[in-house]
């Protein structure tokens, strides 16, 4: 059985491929932790990990199981996650057909999305304290800009026959972004989506870092306090694997757009 | 009465020492009624001639006008049929249809009627409620040209419409297009670089020169046809036998040649 790069792998070999890759990560992770290579206190094993993870599913640490950090977590990344998703798609659309629009917001707009979300922190503190608003205000500068940007490449890249088309029907403004722009840049929105998603998500942690009082990011804080590394680590799953499961939903979405497109 | 104008028209892509001209004082009348073809080498600048009436582009200098007015953007009064259908993929054929009436505000029964009777007139009937991609080529040119027809336009504005279609499918649809023309009188134009097309279809054939396009040469065709009673053939290879039509076939593909020889 030759494997050239052209080649095309059957599916369980695909999933023989990526479980030798998760076995060989867990293998070295285990090699350096359990030989005292690295100290433990640095490096706690896979198995301390996953014992501490299942313990965490039922049993409190910083007033809160696992489940219910990450539910307070998943609901403060929802709503900024919506809110640049409501914001961005509609602004973005509006910038690719009104041409002012666009000159008036680009500038602004390509100076600040360079701006880290975390670079936020400070401010979303002081404006809002402990509440939610402060990290919903860094996840929406997360999970703002993707959701323009793709909105407004999608509009500004429609085939222009189509949009003549639009205008030789004698088209107004609202229908031709709402029947023409919108239709046409679906999956480039979903795209969109799915990088928002992923920005947000990692944002909302480094947010829950410093301003929050649950959730997985205030729940590592703590637990790096207290040198609790195997907690530490559970988040640390905790969070990959949601964000996985954020983007394996948005990538099915995305897939089932792009059929409805193509076929 | 003249539908459509153009006057001393001269159209310049892009500006300065780095602008191409694409026309050079083209004049041309288009009649009330009347099916005008434009024939010319290939980037001549006929399709420019047309989207400055569509009102896609406006003049350098010189006039469009079209009932007497101005042409200030695209319009439905203009409806255009354009190579590659221009159909939205995600509206059905009786939706892509219904659009422009839908934009006019005509009333959901006048709108159903009006659209089923241009859906019958194009021969859809029984394709709704289909996607165009599921539509072939030619299919797809007549929901564009039902979509245009149900606007009921003053003016029609054809660009190369049957240049994507396979030969025969493209036979086929000047064949119609004749019958929906003769039944259903519009101001034409008509822009193709098939002369045979032009001949068959046009009541007059406008030849323009290669880049920067200008109008050379004017072809009446429609009292030949009328005499030699080309419209009592429904085939268009019975026509193309006459001998009336090689005549004026082959005058036309002279004075193109002429124009290609000039550059080679």
């Amino acid at each position: 059985m030759t494997m050239g790069p052209a080649e095309r792998l059957t599916p369980l070999q695909s999933m023989t491929c990526g479980l030798i890759g998760i076995l060989l990560f867990l293998g070295i992770w285990s090699g350096l932790s359990l030989s005292g290579v690295v100290p433990h206190q640095f490096l706690p094993s896979p198995y301390d990990v996953a014992s501490r993870f299942v313990q965490l599913l039922s049993v409190q640490f910083a007033g809160a199981t696992l489940p219910q950090h990450l539910a307070s977590s998943v609901m403060r990344f929802s709503y900024g996650f919506f809110l640049g998703a409501f914001i961005g798609i509609p602004l973005g659309l509006l910038m690719g057909w009104f041409r002012m629009l666009d000159e008036i917001v680009s500038p602004i707009f390509e100076g600040l999305r360079f701006i880290a979300p975390i670079a936020w922190v400070p401010f979303a503190a002081l404006w809002f304290g402990t509440g939610i608003g402060g990290p919903i205000l860094i996840i929406f500068a997360g999970a703002f800009p993707p959701c323009l940007i793709n909105s407004y490449r999608g509009a500004r890249f429609v085939s222009r026959p189509l949009i003549e088309a639009a205008q030789m029907l004698g088209t107004g403004h609202v229908r031709i972004i709402l029947e023409v722009l919108l239709p046409a840049s679906t999956a480039s929105i979903v795209a969109g989506l799915r990088v928002s998603a992923g920005l947000g998500w990692q944002s909302l942690i480094g947010a829950e870092l410093i301003v929050a009082s649950t959730g997985v990011g205030f729940m590592m804080s703590q637990a790096q306090l207290d040198l609790a590394t195997p907690t530490v680590m559970s988040a640390m799953v905790a969070i990959g694997l949601v964000g996985l499961l954020f983007d394996v939903a948005l990538r099915w979405i995305e897939t089932a757009v792009q059929r409805r497109g193509l076929s | 009465m003249a539908a459509i104008t153009l006057e001393g028209v001269h159209k310049t892509f892009g500006a300065g020492k780095v602008g191409v001209p694409a026309l050079q004082d083209v004049s041309l009348t288009v009649l009330d009624k009347e099916f005008i073809a434009i024939v010319g080498p290939s980037g001549c600048g006929k399709t420019t001639c047309l989207r400055l009436v569509a009102g896609f582009e406006f003049p350098t200098a010189g006039s469009v006008l079209v009932d007497a007015r101005r042409v200030t953007g695209p319009g439905p009064d203009r409806a255009v049929v354009f190579q590659q259908f221009a159909l939205f993929p995600w509206k059905t054929v009786f939706d892509n249809i219904a659009l422009g009436l839908r934009n006019k505000g005509v009333g959901k029964d006048e709108r159903n009627k009006r659209v089923a009777a241009a859906i019958k007139m194009m021969s859809l009937e029984g394709y709704e409620t289909a996607l165009p991609h599921q539509l072939s080529g030619g299919m797809q040119q007549r929901v564009a040209i039902a979509r245009a027809y149900v606007l009921d336009p003053d003016v029609l504005l054809m660009d190369e419409p049957f240049g994507a279609l396979d030969a025969q499918t493209r036979t086929t649809m000047q064949e119609e297009l004749v019958r929906v023309a003769r039944l259903n009188p519009r101001t034409v134009l008509f822009v193709t670089h098939s002369v045979e097309e032009a001949v068959y279809l046009a009541d007059r054939v406008a030849i323009m020169t290669r880049r920067p396009g200008r109008i050379k040469e004017i072809i009446d065709i429609r009292p030949v046809r009328l005499a030699e009673k080309w419209d009592k053939h429904d085939r268009i290879e019975d026509v193309m036998d006459l001998e009336s039509f090689i005549h004026w076939r082959t005058h036309i593909w002279r004075s193109l040649r002429e124009e290609k020889a000039d550059r080679n």
